[in-house]
């Protein structure tokens, strides 16, 4: 094939697969650990990514730091690179801002994104740089064989806690809304399906979009989760969000959240004359952090933990931001090459 | 301009030293100072010496600022010892540089700040104006805050606005000692008061003022003139270290074709990098202020994996803090330049003081084997240079390099003959061709042993990188004994084999003497200059200084070899002569070291080296 018919074929929209982003190395997850679901679940994502937003294969690029979940970019068949604990959100930083047109995600753990890593996270948020983040929250380091994160409840007893941990949990979803973060989601690695729609509308939106996973650890914290994602109460402890839809939830789906006074409550449609007009109706558009904040942090067991898009404000990207700059500096600058800097100013010639 | 009164002396050089208050302009009087120099014709070196609080309380010693000029007719490579010439706008200004004044040079000092009160806060018991402490210098009193204010009560100035503009009027005075033209200044105040033309009138008066002031009543025995140096035909311009460093940076970036992208965070005194790139976005040149000194070099490195020229600058606590990150880049095989602007440690140490004592952290300060290419610039303007070296070493040999420069340089300023970017060096970094099918992410090029660049976005190219082991060739993960034995010793090999792309060590003096005093860094004129004098005396003396550290050029022992005795000189504790014991263990080293947060001065170097001769 020559080069001519090679650029003619970029050109035109490329059929991607799941298998284009199978990568050869062998998984090496615990068997039954949560982060294979989510390993399918981004490898079925990236081809409709791909078709939406025009882009070949070569164009994703997977940055983690370090932890169970960041091994996800040995497991994908794209550009990857897997950072040093903690430090991925500022080698995504550099990727994106380098080269806007990568189509960037990165993996990342609740130790690796809110402890080691605490510091970038909410630098990431603030900057609103554009990329897809995936935050695995199995509330436990798992890979060093289970000392508590910056997510383990308190009281509850660890290798590295055993009276119990002291500490109060860290909620990811305020931690970003109060860095003045625009996006926020929650999803259930039991949940394919939930994952990819999530994935999908996350990575669709220009802006730092971050994800947290309810990622499920069998060795080391098992059933964390049990009560979000069990099949006999899932149904009662999720709610999942949809832009412009009522806020209803429950096996009987007779459930539903209104704002009561300044707090959230939840209530029983067709009790105490609640019909569905009652509700709250989901606008996760809004700049205005107050609701999204309210159901970022609904906690079991009074209420259901809210999932799907809590938050997804349109914001100007880092990477926007910098290179709108670059091409303002280029028409405006008096400086047309480094030649013409080197003779600015107070310079003699000597003859 | 009037006709001199009094005798004219005709002088080689002069060091002239401005001191004042924090608040009294004393860095932009040197700064104007050193530009009217550049049109005289002279040769120069500066250096500014400023407290690390920004506004340290009014009229203490701890508030001094100073700024020092050594100019003359022939080659001028430092900033000068002892001054000829001390401006002291206040009784602290006095106090805190009087050391540094030759004995009979001359003393300016403004009487009007004399009074109690200052001289109660400078720490005075008596008026060192009439308390014959300064016998033995020639001082001249002048009352420079009543003039000013004088020069300028036709003006609707306030009281403030009128004694902001004292300093201008010690300027026009040593204008006039040494023959200038005080004319020549104006044009910049025009500049920066642009929008204040009361401001732009005012200056010019008060200028004109101490120059007539000086003229008038006669107030020096005579005045001097400094004849032009003899410099090669050529443009001219003064750069100070972190100018250089950053527009070496730039030129870089324009002959390899690829964007800058510098993650940085401001630390004294590196500082003056990022805002100077973060001037430039028109040459596509990115500056990305992140929340850290690790985030800075880390966002450095995810713009290398996306085909940057990255960079990071510091100074010595950052570059402590990004050493898990360079080992992430030494694993990952990207090319970073790393710059680092030594100060006085350890911690916080002395920020605004230079040192040269992060050498040893350059070398080895990371976990595992973790070789880097470590180079030095000599001097402010050689920083231009050194950084543009830097990139391109670390673009064509795919290696991170850290760049040492230090404050006396960084923040000194000398006279830079500009380039044109096109008579640089080319930089040819290893980009993959897309679909390359002899691609592999560690196969490496046979010479250099770097490995290639594939860019993220390029087809039939996707691989993953990472800081864990990888398998020679292929880049997969591997735990292999044998394969981590041989990747240690690639990648230090790689090092290596840079010394095959850089410059011998130059001698400054004969191939072979009684002494050979050794070098590096930042102390280049000084240590040229004193070997200078000793040669010029008929010592056979000579000089190697050292610009590459890691590789040492090919060179090095041959040169070390040809002398009686080495003389290993450093503002430390003795890191280089160290790595010279350890990697050169067959010859025998002295060492002389300083660490005053002081430059060396050339008088204390030769009785050294006196010394040892003697010996």
């Amino acid at each position: 094939m020559n080069n001519t018919m090679e650029s003619k074929i970029q050109t035109q929209p490329i059929k991607l697969s799941k298998e284009d982003f199978e990568s050869d190395q062998m998984v090496k997850w615990c068997p039954g650990c949560g982060d294979h679901a989510i390993l399918r679940s981004v490898e079925a994502v990236f081809p409709v990514v791909g078709e939406k937003l025009g882009l070949k294969k070569e164009d994703f690029v997977v940055v983690s730091g370090i932890g169970c979940s960041s091994r996800f970019p040995y497991y994908m068949n794209t550009y990857g690179i897997h950072g040093i604990h903690g430090r991925a959100a500022a080698l995504a930083t550099g990727i994106k801002v380098a080269n806007p047109k990568l189509n960037v995600w990165m993996i990342s753990g609740d130790g690796d994104s809110m402890a080691i890593g605490g510091n970038h996270f909410i630098h990431l948020a603030r900057r609103n740089v554009d990329i897809t983040y995936l935050m695995f929250n199995n509330r436990i380091y798992g890979l060093t064989k289970g000392q508590y994160s910056p997510t383990t409840f308190k009281g509850q007893k660890t290798k590295t806690s055993p009276q119990g941990v002291f500490e109060q949990p860290f909620n990811p979803g305020e931690l970003i809304i109060g860095s003045r973060g625009k996006f926020f989601a929650r999803v259930v690695d039991t949940n394919p399906k939930m994952m990819q729609k999530v994935f999908l509308e996350a990575a669709m939106y220009r802006g730092a979009s971050i994800v947290e996973i309810l990622a499920n650890c069998v060795i080391f914290n098992n059933k964390i989760h049990g009560d979000i994602t069990g099949r006999d109460t899932k149904d009662d402890n999720q709610l999942f969000l949809e832009a412009g839809k009522p806020m209803i939830f429950g096996k009987e789906r007779n459930k539903g959240i209104v704002l009561d006074g300044t707090r959230l409550k939840v209530v029983t449609i067709g009790e105490d004359g609640i019909t569905e007009d009652d509700l709250l109706v989901h606008d996760p558009t809004t700049e205005d952090a107050g609701i999204h904040m309210m159901l970022a942090s609904m906690a079991t067991p009074d209420f259901p933990v809210a999932l799907g898009i809590i938050r997804a404000t349109p914001f100007e990207t880092i990477n926007d931001a910098v290179w709108n700059s670059v091409e303002h500096e280029k028409e405006t600058s008096p400086y047309k090459n480094v030649d013409d800097l080197l003779n600015s100013g107070n310079t003699w010639e000597i003859d | 301009m009037t006709t001199h009164k009094g005798k004219v002396v005709e002088l080689e050089r002069a060091v002239v030293r401005f001191a004042g208050d924090s608040g009294d302009g004393m860095q932009l009087t040197g700064n104007l100072f050193s530009d009217s120099t550049a049109f005289a014709g002279n040769d120069f070196a500066t250096f500014p010496d400023y407290p690390a609080e920004i506004r340290a309380p009014q009229g203490t010693v701890s508030g001094v600022s100073g700024f020092q000029i050594h100019f003359g007719h022939t080659d001028i490579h430092t900033s000068g010892d002892m001054a000829d010439v001390l401006v002291a706008m206040n009784p602290a200004s006095l106090k805190a540089n009087l050391k540094w004044v030759q004995s009979n040079g001359i003393i300016i000092v403004d009487t009007d700040a004399f009074t109690e009160k200052n001289l109660a806060k400078a720490g005075y018991e008596t008026n060192p104006l009439t308390d014959g402490s300064l016998n033995g210098y020639l001082v001249v009193p002048a009352p420079i805050s009543t003039l000013t204010k004088e020069a300028v009560k036709e003006m609707a100035l306030d009281n403030k606005s009128a004694m902001k503009s004292k300093n201008m009027f010690t300027l026009g005075m040593v204008f006039y000692m040494f023959s200038r033209d005080y004319k020549e200044t104006y044009s910049f105040f025009e500049q920066k008061f642009k929008k204040n033309p009361l401001v732009v009138e005012a200056n010019k008066k008060v200028l004109e003022a101490g120059y007539n002031f000086a003229d008038t009543l006669e107030v020096f025995a005579n005045t001097f003139k400094i004849q032009p140096a003899p410099l090669h035909k050529g443009r001219y311009r003064n750069v100070t270290g972190n100018l250089a460093t950053s527009w070496g940076i730039l030129a870089a970036g324009e002959r390899s074709g690829r964007n800058v992208f510098l993650g940085s965070y401001p630390i004294t005194p590196a500082t003056e990098i990022l805002q100077e790139i973060a001037k430039h976005k028109q040459f596509t040149a990115i500056s990305m202020q992140m929340e850290d000194e690790i985030a800075g070099v880390v966002s450095s490195i995810g713009a290398s994996f996306a085909g940057a020229l990255a960079v990071t600058s510091t100074s010595g606590p950052g570059l402590s803090l990004k050493s898990e990150a360079i080992g992430l880049a030494i694993m990952t095989e990207l090319p970073l330049v790393v710059i680092n602007v030594q100060r006085g440690g350890p911690s916080t140490g002395l920020p605004t003081k230079s040192e040269q004592s992060d050498l040893m952290q350059a070398l080895f300060g990371r976990n595992g084997e973790g070789p880097a290419v470590v180079i030095a610039a000599k001097s402010a303007s050689d920083c231009f240079y050194a950084a543009f070296d830097a990139a391109k070493i670390a673009l064509e040999h795919m290696v991170p390099v850290i760049l040492l420069t230090d404050g006396s340089i960084a923040n000194g300023s000398e006279v830079f003959k500009i380039p044109k970017v096109a008579d640089l060096p080319a930089i040819n970094p290893p980009i993959v061709k897309a679909n390359d099918p002899n691609y592999a992410p560690y196969r490496r090029d046979p010479e250099k042993l770097s490995r290639s660049w594939a860019l993220p976005g390029t087809e039939g190219l996707r691989h993953r990188l990472g800081g864990l082991e990888k398998e020679d060739i292929t880049g997969n993960v591997s735990h292999d004994p044998m394969n981590h034995q041989k990747m240690s010793y690639l990648r230090e090999e790689k090092v290596e084999r840079v010394a095959n792309y850089i410059p011998d060590l130059e001698l400054e003096g004969d191939e072979d003497g009684d002494i050979l005093v050794v070098s590096w860094g930042g102390t280049y004129g000084v240590m040229l200059t004193a070997v200078e004098e000793l040669r010029a005396e008929g010592k056979k003396v000579s000089l190697a200084h050292f610009r590459s550290i890691k590789p040492l050029p090919k060179n090095t022992a041959e040169v070390l070899s040809k002398f009686k005795k080495i003389i290993v000189c450093e503002i430390n504790l003795g890191q280089f002569v160290n790595y010279l014991r350890m990697t050169h263990p067959e010859f025998k080293y002295s060492q002389y070291n300083k660490i005053q947060g002081l430059p060396f001065m050339v008088n204390e170097l030769k009785d050294q080296f006196n010394a040892l001769l003697n010996e």
